[in-house]
C-alpha cells in the first residue's frame, strides 16, 4: 500500500470514526426503551424471564429468522466444502482427551438441560443450551468418532431442521384458531415456548457441529 | 467498593482494548484467533458488568467457544490444502 492511499484510509476511518462518536452523543440521554411495556405483558407471555419473553413471544419473528439463518449457513457450508471420505474418520485421540470426552459429555448434556429449562424465568435459554451442546459434539470429533453411516443420513437432517419445521408449525398451528402468526394462547403458551426452545436447542447444537465438522457426513449408500 | 469497581472497570476495558488490538496485528493467525477467544471472554465479563447475563452467557458459549472452534478448524483446513505433502496436526 502506497503512502496516498494509506492517508486516505486514515481520512475515510476518522471520518467514519467522528460519524458514529456523534451519533452516539447525539442519542437521548434517558431513553425509556420498551422495558416498561414488556414488563406490562410479563403475565401474558408464558414466562417470567424478560429476555425469554421478549426472544420466543414479543418478537418471535426475528428469532424465527434466526434459525432459518443458521440452517441457510449451513446449506452454504455443505453445498462448497466437499463430501467426507472414509479415511477421514481415522484418526483417533489420545487416552486423555478420550478420558475428558467420556467424563464431561453426560456433564454437558445435563448442563443443556438445566440452561433450556431455567431459561423460563432466568438467564438462559435455547441459544445457550444448544452451543452447550455443540461444545460436547465438538469435544466428540475432536476424539475422531463420527456419526455412523446410518445416523448421517435422514435422522441427521430431521435434526437439523427439527427447530425451525417445530417453530413454523407452532407459529402456523396457532392460527387455525383465530389467533395470528405466532400469537400463542395465553394458557398454552408456557408449553408452546418449552416445546419450541426443545427443538430448537437440539437443532441449534447439531447445525453448530455440522458447521464445526464442515463436510457434508456420509451417508450408508457411498461406496 | 465503588472505586474498587471503577478500577476493575477501567483495567477490564484497556485489556478489551489491547487484546482487540494484538488480534488485529498479529502476524501469525493461530496466534491472533487464541487472542480472539481470550477477548470474547473478557466480553463476556463486560456484558456481566453490563448486568446483561444472557449476553454474556451468549457471548462465552458461541461468541468466544463456538467461534474459536469454527476458527481454528478453518486455520487447519487452510493450511492443510496450501501444503497439501505436509501431514498438518489434527
Amino acid at each position: 500500500m502506497n503512502k496516498a492511499s494509506s492517508i486516505l484510509l486514515l481520512a475515510l476511518l476518522a471520518s467514519l470514526a467522528v460519524v458514529l462518536g456523534y451519533a452516539v452523543l447525539s442519542l437521548p440521554g434517558q431513553a425509556d426503551g420498551l422495558a416498561d411495556t414488556v414488563a406490562a405483558q410479563m403475565d401474558s407471555s408464558g414466562v417470567s424471564h424478560p429476555v425469554t419473553a421478549v426472544l420466543l413471544n414479543f418478537r418471535g419473528y426475528d428469532t424465527l429468522l434466526e434459525m432459518a439463518v443458521l440452517l441457510l449457513a449451513l446449506f452454504g457450508v455443505w453445498s462448497l466444502a466437499p463430501q467426507a471420505h472414509a479415511g477421514m474418520s481415522a484418526t483417533s485421540a489420545g487416552p486423555v482427551l478420550t478420558a475428558l470426552f467420556r467424563l464431561l459429555t453426560p456433564v454437558m448434556i445435563l448442563v443443556a438441560g438445566y440452561l433450556l429449562w431455567v431459561g423460563a424465568h432466568a438467564p438462559g435459554g435455547a441459544f445457550q443450551a444448544g452451543s452447550v451442546l455443540a461444545a460436547a459434539g465438538v469435544l466428540m470429533l475432536l476424539c475422531g468418532k463420527r456419526l455412523g453411516g446410518r445416523l448421517a443420513g435422514w435422522p441427521l437432517r430431521v435434526g437439523l431442521v427439527l427447530g425451525t419445521a417445530m417453530f413454523v408449525a407452532v407459529a402456523a398451528a396457532v392460527m387455525l384458531g383465530g389467533a395470528h402468526l405466532l400469537q400463542y394462547p395465553i394458557e398454552w403458551a408456557s408449553g408452546l415456548i418449552l416445546l419450541i426452545e426443545a427443538a430448537a436447542t437440539l437443532s441449534i447444537g447439531i447445525t453448530l457441529i455440522a458447521l464445526f465438522l464442515g463436510v457434508r457426513p456420509i451417508t450408508g449408500q457411498q461406496p | 467498593m465503588d472505586v474498587w469497581l471503577f478500577v476493575f472497570d477501567l483495567v477490564l476495558i484497556l485489556t478489551l482494548l489491547w487484546l482487540a488490538w494484538r488480534t488485529l496485528v498479529a502476524s501469525d493467525l493461530f496466534k491472533s484467533i487464541v487472542l480472539f477467544i481470550a477477548f470474547g471472554l473478557l466480553l463476556a465479563l463486560a456484558w456481566v458488568r453490563l448486568d446483561a447475563p444472557d449476553v454474556a452467557l451468549a457471548e462465552a458459549a458461541i461468541g468466544a467457544g463456538l467461534t474459536g472452534a469454527l476458527l481454528l478448524t478453518t486455520l487447519a483446513k487452510l493450511k492443510s490444502q496450501s501444503k497439501p505433502q505436509k501431514s498438518d496436526h489434527e
